[in-house]
């Protein structure tokens, strides 16, 4: 019971250990804090499903109806493609204002942090108004009415591109920072050029570090890209927000929306598993 | 025998600070020089300048007759593109302390590298070349390995098959086992003291006095940005004139 035994008294005779102190069974430690842990939250999870799947507001019958009916479907295509179209915008002129920010000339590298700055600091729905309402500013451009060449879906392109590139840049950065110095010095010593270095070299040892962030970014711009359906682009939230206005089950469209960004979500984490694993090459140890 | 790197009056400043102060020195064809001196001495700074991984303030290197990363234009020394500073360096085998091989290629596909794309060579037969070499270096079984599953020993082999791929006129290293364990420090040795053998010109920064006395036909000592005194390593190890290589040498023996 008590614990005072050896620290207060004299140091008793030591542990006489048996010679095979092998054989001794080792008991390991009761865990009760894990286990009633383990419990509470097995309790609470259980009791969140089956409410969910009880309450009947949720309609499931009429989630499966919606789920896979044209509307929901297009509203899903668009936003899968603006989602590609803004990560390859956005990546590319991120790759750019990334090199720009990294080279020797300090125009390019003050106007790469000024934009970064710039784009990071305004929110993303400010700056889709702001595009979508350009025409304030300049009525005509290129001879052409400014609205007739900022439709929303266009608006939405240049929005989130401009907004994705700002972050990209500084993904792309630290992953071109992330390489080793003495790589670029190797390739210049056995005369690479320019552009060897930055593709053969540089850039696939900088993408482990770029393709965990990158996956991120993807992920929340798949959803990022729900926040269109303000200027009445039809992605896939406002696909169903076109139903409820109409049918008013507000949240059995709200889960069929909900159920498919996690799809998406979940295939696109997979996905990322294997493009890391394809840039782990030559990181493991001794065989 | 010709001169294969004549070094004139090189000065290099890092800020405030003057690393080389006037260096002038010459290598012939097919000797080794090693140069010697206590860290910051300058000794690694002058072996980048010799192939321009490090830009002089004043002076001027040539190798082979060539002069490094400049045009002399008249009185005037006009700097080269960058695209002709790369053709220079492919005559240039250039071996670092820390290997920097390229993690994410295989064994094969760092040697391969250069000659396929700085040379043009057809892949197939630079691919045979690198194989050759690797067996040069002893390690023909470790060509599809990638660097990290390798000892630093022979990482730094693979470094100067590398080095050799590009069949340079000239091959440089800085502190080649510096960076290894002990008992992996003769492996590369003996690689270099091959190459030696072959009448491969070479100069190297190191801190192996024994190698220096058994391979150089000239030992170099360094202290302070300059030269302090030159000849073979009978005489600068042996029986140094100056008293910097005597102080030197007695805390490295």
């Amino acid at each position: 019971m008590s614990s005072d035994t050896t620290l207060t008294k004299a140091p008793a005779a030591p542990d006489d250990l048996p010679v095979h102190a092998d054989e001794l069974p080792i008991v390991p430690q009761r865990r009760l804090g894990q286990w009633t842990a383990a419990a509470a939250v097995l309790v609470l999870l259980g009791l969140s499903v089956t409410s969910v799947l009880r309450n009947r507001a949720f309609q499931w019958d009429v989630v499966a109806d919606y789920f896979t009916s044209d509307s929901v479907l297009r509203g899903l295509w668009l936003t899968l493609w603006l989602t590609a179209v803004v990560m390859v915008l956005g990546f590319a002129l991120g790759t750019l204002l990334a090199a720009a920010r990294l080279s020797a000339n300090p125009v390019l590298r003050a106007v790469s942090w000024g934009y970064v700055w710039l784009f990071r600091s305004i929110p993303i729905l400010v700056q889709l108004l702001l595009w979508f309402n350009i025409g304030a500013l300049y009525p005509h451009l290129f001879g052409v009415r400014t609205v007739d060449l900022f439709t929303p879906i266009a608006v939405a392109i240049i929005g989130l591109t401009l907004h994705e590139a700002a972050y990209a840049a500084e993904v792309v950065r630290g992953g071109i920072l992330s390489v080793d110095r003495g790589q670029v010095e190797a390739a210049q010593a056995l005369g690479l050029s320019r552009w060897r270095r930055w593709w053969r070299i540089v850039l696939p040892q900088a993408m482990r570090a770029i393709v965990p962030p990158a996956g991120n970014m993807l992920i929340g711009t798949l959803k990022g890209t729900s926040i269109v359906s303000v200027i009445a682009v039809q992605d896939l939230l406002f696909s169903v927000q076109l139903v409820y206005h109409r049918t008013y089950q507000v949240i059995p469209l709200l889960m069929v929306a909900t159920v498919w960004y996690t799809v998406v979500t979940s295939v696109l984490s997979v996905g990322q598993y294997y493009v890391e694993k394809r840039y782990a090459r030559g990181t493991g140890a001794a065989r | 025998m010709s001169v294969m790197v004549d070094i004139r009056s090189v000065h290099k400043s890092f800020g405030p600070l003057e690393v080389l102060k006037g260096i002038d020195l010459s290598v012939r064809a097919g000797e080794v020089t090693v140069v010697l001196g206590p860290s910051g001495s300058g000794k690694s700074t002058l072996l980048r300048t010799i192939n321009h991984l490090e830009k002089v303030d004043r002076g001027a290197v040539s190798v082979d007759g060539t002069l490094i990363g400049y045009r002399r234009v008249g009185d005037r020394l006009h700097e080269l593109p960058e695209r002709e500073v790369l053709k220079q360096r492919t005559r240039i085998g250039f071996v670092f302390q820390n290997f920097h091989l390229f993690p994410h290629l295989t064994v094969v596909e760092n040697v391969v590298e250069a000659p396929v794309s700085a040379l043009k060579r057809p892949r197939e037969q630079a691919v045979r070349d690198a194989r050759r070499l690797l067996e040069r270096v002893g390690l023909a079984d470790k060509a599809d390995a990638y660097p990290k599953q390798l000892s630093g020993g022979q990482q730094q082999r693979v470094a100067i098959a590398r080095a050799l791929a590009l069949e340079p006129k000239l091959l440089l290293f800085d502190e080649p086992t510096s960076a290894l364990d002990p008992e992996l420090v003769g492996e590369v040795l003996d690689v270099i003291r091959d190459l030696a053998r072959q009448g491969t010109t070479m100069i190297v920064v190191t801190h192996e006095i024994g190698f220096a006395r058994e391979v150089a036909d000239t030992v170099v000592f360094m202290a302070d940005g300059r030269i302090v005194e030159q000849g073979p390593p009978g005489q600068v190890l042996d029986a140094p004139r100056e008293e910097r290589t005597r102080a030197f040498l007695s805390k490295v023996l």
